[in-house]
């Protein structure tokens, strides 16, 4: 299953975007969830509580979670929180959103 | 000496819609210094991460007023600082550690202060219990 993400990731906008997530992921119960990074435009801390939440709920469900091009910009908060040390992540960097 | 070339006062209710307007109204003062993407990017985020603390831990989702003051000096650098009148931290060191968090859901990361510090050049954190929180961050544009 892949989700794309489209627009600013703040703690305004993450409740909605946890509840469509969560909604497809137990609807679909998929075995992969390719998480597409490539068009946020900004994401902060609150981000990085919804992608290790979502880390949480698809290891209840025995699925996997990867992370799919963010931005360098994104991908210097993802380092800040070790998140590739527990999430895979894969794609290019080439987007220069926050 | 420098001096200040440039200020700018903002005061906004402590509403969750108005995180993207507080990131957004510095990054457009500061984009009268020219910096780069990445400094732009750093001083959004860090602005959100505080502003986001002042609606959930400094008000608790209740009434209130954020002030967000930014200077820029004559050498590029950047003071801001985001002021709330909520219940304040009892304790700073704590709340600034990375990952700690008071939330039980899972769903907030404990790293806010982090951000800031970590995107910031310098982080300063003052706070009584029951009288708010004010945060200075400064950064130095090449």
């Amino acid at each position: 299953m892949n989700i794309k993400i489209k627009g600013d990731i703040d703690h305004h906008s993450v409740k909605r975007i946890r509840e469509d997530i969560d909604k497809q992921i137990r609807s679909f119960m998929p075995v992969r969830v390719y998480l597409d990074l490539s068009y946020v435009d900004f994401m902060d801390s609150s981000g990085l509580g919804l992608i290790l939440g979502r880390y949480a709920l698809t290891k209840d469900i025995r699925a996997k979670l990867i992370l799919t091009n963010p931005s360098r910009r994104i991908k210097k908060i993802l380092t800040l929180a070790g998140i590739e040390r527990i999430i895979e992540i894969e794609g290019d960097d080439k987007n220069e959103a926050c | 000496m420098r001096r200040v070339e440039n200020y700018m006062k903002l005061f906004i209710p402590a509403l969750s819609i108005n995180e993207g307007l507080s990131r957004n109204a510095v990054a457009s003062f500061v984009a009268g210094l020219n910096p780069t993407i990445d400094e732009l990017s750093d001083i959004k985020c860090a602005v959100s991460e505080a502003v986001t603390n002042s609606i959930v831990h400094g008000y608790k989702y209740t009434q209130g007023i954020i002030y967000i003051g930014v200077k820029y000096y004559s050498d590029r650098t950047v003071i801001i600082e985001v002021t709330d009148k909520g219940c304040g931290i009892e304790n700073v060191n704590q709340a600034m550690a990375p990952l700690y968090t008071t939330d039980t859901s899972g769903e907030r990361s404990g790293m806010g202060f982090a951000v800031m510090q970590s995107f910031m050049d310098k982080l300063s954190v003052r706070s009584r219990p029951g009288e708010g929180v004010r945060i200075l961050m400064t950064k130095h544009l090449k």
